[in-house]
């Protein structure tokens, strides 16, 4: 089995751990979202509150989210790890800096990663956290067993606004990470092709603005219109 | 034209670098090592220490040439080496700052001169193909596609001056690499050892130091050929595949 | 002294399988005891020392470049022949060989150029397997172009790069022999000179470039795989470090340096735009399948395109000179590439030169692109003589690019100048340097023990090389010639322990070396090296370039003594011996330039007659062509160097059994 932590040590190995991972989590954040878009709906929470329920009950959710919480971890640590050993392969920078050549984004995937994985902590600790330790109220619809009013607290969390300004740059963060990241994620696997590489770039683009903007217009909604 | 040169000069390995300032006058037809050669001309007549640089055939293909101009290997130009970048792309009064080639495992020798010498290592783990002299067959024994051949082509058009590494933000040195695994591995003489060659190739990039490919495609908008991150994407399928599917290992 | 080329005897067919089959060979128990030393990583250096590291040899091996990839090879553009006969166009050994001959202008050894082109065939084998990338047909079968001065389409070829690919398939070899350990690799270190124990080769001494320190290598014999001395004229299309030194400083130990008048100008390079100017850079051969070379017929109107005040568009067809066609009817521009050269010169002499320094013939491509686009449009079903000029020239110009689309991008980055639009400026431009050490039919120089290989010697292409065969004779001595001959010195060494190199004969000769690079950093002189270089090129360029005569040749010779006892009077070599220093590097370099002068010049005085890449103004037809002298000087010149400037010529007669000496016409 030598092989395999060769594999996973190696410099492509480890850019595998983090395509693989980060495909996952661009999969999650589509699930995610359309979980977020039914508070947009005006039941006073009912969807919502009925839909979080679900992701926290499902048997088979629940299986899937204890990966998600891996992955993050994995996809984090990873991160980090091939930032700082790129750093040390560069020690000295260059004078003049340049653009020209690469992204923004794809320059920084390293620090807006962190930034991201900040926003995640946070974001646990405020909605996760206490739907998982029964801080939350409990209320009932029609046909159904009580549910945690998770509806509540994001509520209130959305209508201030230092919060709002907070998770709108946080998803403009990850726009930028997106925006990389995702054509990235085909390229470390080795899916480069002249026919699909296009195509997947554009997807890639229309990914990380579409899905980002989604989060976002969220808590500017509930500001301003509820 | 008049310009105003900031060049790194750095005694040696170990000692600190710092930036020198100069004012050269050119002309546009000049190449830009023309224009150095111009200015280490003036520092000799003073009796100091001419500008340290590597170059030589001049003419874009030996790979001996590299700086940093303004922040961008081999400079402005696509697809050109420093060599083959004329001043006419510059205009009068302008500020060129010029610095060597960045990264751990190039480290800097004198002035703009740094080692490239890890990438005559990655060649040696496995960067041929094992014929002896005498041993080949027919040249025209194995037909090769035309399409198949030309892309080999494209990828050893590399001409090893490292401005991949230069350009990357982690000093990757994986288009290089690549582009010989690539050039190898897909040729049909190339296949039998396309295994081995490839982790034994990989490992020892990774053994120089190099930093991690995050595909930011500096590198190939950088390459003087114009070398394709597709062999990237090559390599690391030639790489999974090598390390999950074959009983082989190095 | 005797010049024993030790021809085998035979039939010439016959003589290099017979010869192989019946020289002493050398155990392989033996063979891993049996030092060798090779010098340059070229296309002969790399091949040479991979074969030999292949058969089992201990070798060590140098280059001045910080990789073995760098040699100048690299930049060889149009492709290597060989007799392959792949195109069914009645190609075979024998007319390689008397291709080469006739190209030679028949100052070429037969036995030589005969093996030359039986291994070329084995050349393309080994090359495609080890993986090079050469052009294919749809079929996937090897492709094949036409050159100059043949009939036949034998050249293989990867683009406009072949040079670069070879070599990166000799540089893999040598990787791969690195790896395993049967080659030492020494990078940075420059080769300063020859040791010799008892009359043989059997060790250098090496500068370590980065550190400056000398250090001694010995080893049973020594190769010397250098490269061509054609920056002798400062401004060649040679790369900037290419230099003599390791051949002279063989030829100041007692080797010859033979035919070295032998120069080849290449008519296709890109004019000298000012005094700046470090290097020329070579527009490949093949532009002169589509190009067609003229100047303007009336002075005015030359003058007036130098001046800036018209164009070559300016010119109309009636008024231009297509001279190659006008002079050569039979080859057109097509011919081989001394004469090519010397019409420019002609036509610039005659001050029809059209860029501001009056240096510059035009290339021009319209004719081309308009014949192409008619033939496009024919394709497409459009009848040429109805579709807009506007639409033949677009299709003709996608054409042109196809062909040389590389070419015309790099001399638009080098000029400026958009050549499909304005007609390409050219000049003739020194290239390849035929003459070089001495060696007999092993390879090996009148030195025992000491080799000598690829451009470096003199021993293949006589007064003129063929295009693309320059590449087919490095190689040709690397992987198939050498490792076999070099066995036929060590077969008698086999007895003979490994050299110390601490022996008195190499401190004697590190003591020399030293010497010589502390005169020269201690002079500390006004002038840099390289304004000593120019100027020496500049005499060469004068009076031994293009075309000679006796008064310009004697007078190069004085002012070359007189430029040789200025450097060392006056020269200014910054920093130390003992550091990274590469204007050291060229002080030395320039230096051996200087002797190597005044030789060339000497061996062009000698040499009373015209031919090939030597051309004496007064050995000429009524018309300007060259006139060979067979009877008086069918011999190579091999020139030994005295300080006192007393040179002696050594001749080796040359004999022709199986060619008939004739004189190349091209009309």
């Amino acid at each position: 089995m030598k092989w395999i932590t060769k594999l996973f040590t190696s410099s492509i190995g480890k850019k595998l751990v983090m395509s693989l991972t980060g495909i996952f989590l661009i999969l999650f954040l589509i699930v995610h979202l359309v979980g977020n878009l039914q508070l947009l709906s005006n039941d006073g929470g009912e969807s919502f509150n009925i839909y979080a329920k679900f992701m926290t009950s499902n048997p088979l959710i629940k299986t899937v989210s204890y990966g998600l919480y891996l992955f993050i971890v994995l996809h984090t640590i990873q991160g980090i790890v091939l930032l700082l050993q790129n750093r040390s392969a560069k020690k000295s920078r260059y004078a003049v800096k340049t653009n020209q050549n690469a992204s923004w984004a794809s320059r920084n995937m390293g620090p807006l990663g962190i930034i991201i994985f900040v926003f995640i902590v946070i974001h646990m600790v405020q909605f996760w956290f206490k739907m998982k330790t029964g801080a939350l109220d409990m209320v009932e619809y029609a046909g159904q067993d009580a549910v945690n009013d998770l509806y509540t607290p994001v509520y209130e969390a959305f209508k201030n606004i230092y919060f709002v300004i907070f998770y709108v740059v946080s998803m403009l963060v990850i726009a930028f990470h997106l925006n990389h990241g995702f054509q990235s994620a085909f390229q470390s696997l080795g899916l480069n092709h002249k026919k699909y590489t296009p195509f997947i770039k554009s997807l890639g683009k229309i990914y990380s603005i579409l899905v980002p903007l989604g989060f976002a217009i969220i808590p500017v909604w509930f500001y301003f219109f509820k | 034209m008049k310009l105003k040169l900031k060049v790194w000069r750095q005694k040696s390995a170990n000692d600190k670098g710092y930036f020198e300032e100069h004012m050269v006058t050119a002309n546009e037809h000049m190449s830009f090592l023309e224009m150095i050669d111009v200015l280490n001309e003036e520092l000799i007549s003073q009796k100091k220490d001419p500008v340290a640089f590597e170059h030589d055939c001049r003419e874009g293909i030996c790979g001996t040439c590299n700086m940093v101009i303004n922040g961008r290997p081999h400079g402005p130009s696509k697809g050109t080496t420093v060599c083959q970048l004329h001043m006419r792309v510059f205009n009068d009064g302008d500020t060129i700052v010029i610095e060597p080639w960045r990264a751990k495992s190039f480290p800097i020798i004198k002035d703009l001169v740094v080692d490239r010498s890890a990438f005559d290592r990655i060649i040696q783990a496995g960067g041929y193909i094992s014929v002896n002299t005498g041993q080949a067959p027919d040249g025209n024994a194995i037909p090769i596609e035309q399409a198949v051949a030309a892309d080999a082509f494209d990828s050893a058009a590399c001409i090893g001056c490292g401005a991949c590494v230069a350009a990357c933000p982690n000093a990757s040195a994986m288009l290089f690499t690549s582009a010989k695994v690539n050039h190898l591995n897909s040729l049909p003489q190339g296949k039998t050892e396309a295994t081995i060659r490839v982790q034994k190739m990989v490992a020892q990039m990774d053994l120089e130091g190099f930093g991690n490919c995050s595909n930011t495609g500096a590198c190939e908008v950088e390459c003087p050929k114009e070398i394709s991150i597709a062999n990237i994407a090559a390599m690391n399928r030639d790489y999974f595949s090598s390390m999950v599917g074959s009983e082989e290992s190095v | 002294m005797v010049l024993e080329n030790k021809v085998p005897q035979g039939k010439l067919a016959d003589k290099w399988t017979s010869y192989k089959s019946s020289m002493p060979l050398v155990a392989p128990n033996n063979k891993r005891r049996l030092e060798v030393i090779v010098v340059g990583t070229g296309l002969a250096g790399a091949a040479a020392a991979a074969s030999l590291g292949e058969l089992g040899y201990q070798v060590k091996c140098f280059t001045f470049h910080d990789s073995p990839r760098r040699a100048h090879s690299i930049a060889a553009q149009g492709g290597i022949n060989a007799a392959k006969n792949y195109q069914n166009d009645g190609d075979s050994v024998h007319r390689l060989f008397y291709d080469t001959i006739k190209g030679g202008d028949y100052r070429s050894r037969e036995a030589n150029v005969h093996r030359l082109a039986e291994v070329s065939r084995d050349i393309i084998d080994q090359c495609v397997a080890q993986g090079v990338p050469f052009a294919r047909e749809y079929g996937g079968l090897l492709a094949n172009r036409s050159f100059g001065g043949v009939q036949v389409s034998r050249t293989f070829y990867a683009k406009g790069q072949t040079g670069q690919q070879l070599l990166i398939g000799a540089y893999s070899a040598l990787s791969r022999q690195i790896s395993l350990g049967t080659v030492k690799m020494y990078n940075r270190h420059e080769m300063l000179d020859v040791v010799k124990i008892d009359g043989k080769a059997r060790g250098i001494i090496a500068r370590n470039l980065l550190t400056g320190e000398l250090e001694r290598h010995a080893a049973h014999c020594v190769v010397l795989c250098t490269g061509g001395y054609g920056n002798v004229y400062y401004l060649s299309t040679n790369a900037m470090t290419c230099n003599v030194s390791a051949g002279w400083r063989a030829v100041r130990r007692g080797a010859l340096m033979a035919n070295p008048c032998y120069t080849q100008i290449h008519p296709t390079c890109i004019p000298v735009s000012g005094e700046y100017q470090s290097k020329l850079t070579l527009m490949s051969e093949s532009l002169r399948n589509d190009g067609r070379v003229w100047v303007p017929k009336n002075l005015d109107d030359a003058k007036a395109i130098r001046e800036g005040s018209k164009t070559a568009l300016d010119i109309p067809e009636e008024d231009r000179d297509y001279y190659l066609e006008r002079r050569y009817p039979a080859f057109g521009n097509l011919v081989p590439r001394d004469v090519a050269s010397r019409a420019a010169k002609v036509a610039c002499d005659d001050g029809f030169g059209v860029n501001p320094t009056g240096l510059a013939v035009y290339l021009d491509f319209a004719a081309a692109i308009e014949r192409y686009g008619r033939s496009a449009a024919n394709t497409k079903g459009m009848d040429p003589d109805k579709t807009s000029k506007e639409t033949i020239i677009q299709m003709g110009e996608a054409v042109v690019e196809n062909k040389y689309g590389n070419l015309f991008q790099m001399y638009e980055k080098i000029t400026g100048e958009n050549p499909y639009k304005m007609p390409m400026k050219i000049f003739p431009a020194v290239h390849y340097t035929m003459g070089g050490l001495w060696v007999d039919y092993n390879l090996e120089t009148n030195v025992p023990g000491l080799f000598c290989c690829g451009e470096a010697n003199f021993s293949d292409h006589g007064a003129n090389r063929l295009g693309a065969s320059a590449l087919m004779q490095g190689l040709a001595d690397g992987y198939f010639v050498l490792p076999y001959t070099v066995g036929t010195f060590l077969a008698d060494e086999i007895r003979t322990p490994a050299f110390n190199p601490n022996a008195p004969e190499f401190k004697e000769v590190e003591n020399d070396v030293s010497n010589r690079l502390n005169t020269l950093m201690n002079i500390k002189g006004n002038q840099s090296v390289e304004s000593f270089h120019r100027r020496l090129g500049k005499i060469v360029w004068e009076n031994c370039g293009m075309s000679r005569n006796e008064e310009g040749l004697k007078k190069g010779i004085e002012t070359i003594k007189a430029l040789r006892e200025e450097f060392y009077k006056d020269v200014f070599v910054p920093g130390s011996a003992d550091e990274f220093n590469p204007e050291l590097e060229k002080a030395a370099r320039v230096a051996d330039f200087m002797e190597l002068g005044e030789i060339m010049m000497h061996d062009a005085l000698d040499r009373k007659e015209s031919c090939g890449g030597h051309f004496r103004e007064e050995y000429a037809t009524e018309e300007g062509e060259a006139k060979r002298d067979d009877g008086n000087y069918t011999y190579v010149s091999a020139w030994s160097w005295s300080d006192d400037g007393n040179h002696q010529l050594h001749k080796e007669e040359l004999q022709f059994d199986n060619v008939e000496l004739k004189t190349r016409s091209y009309k």
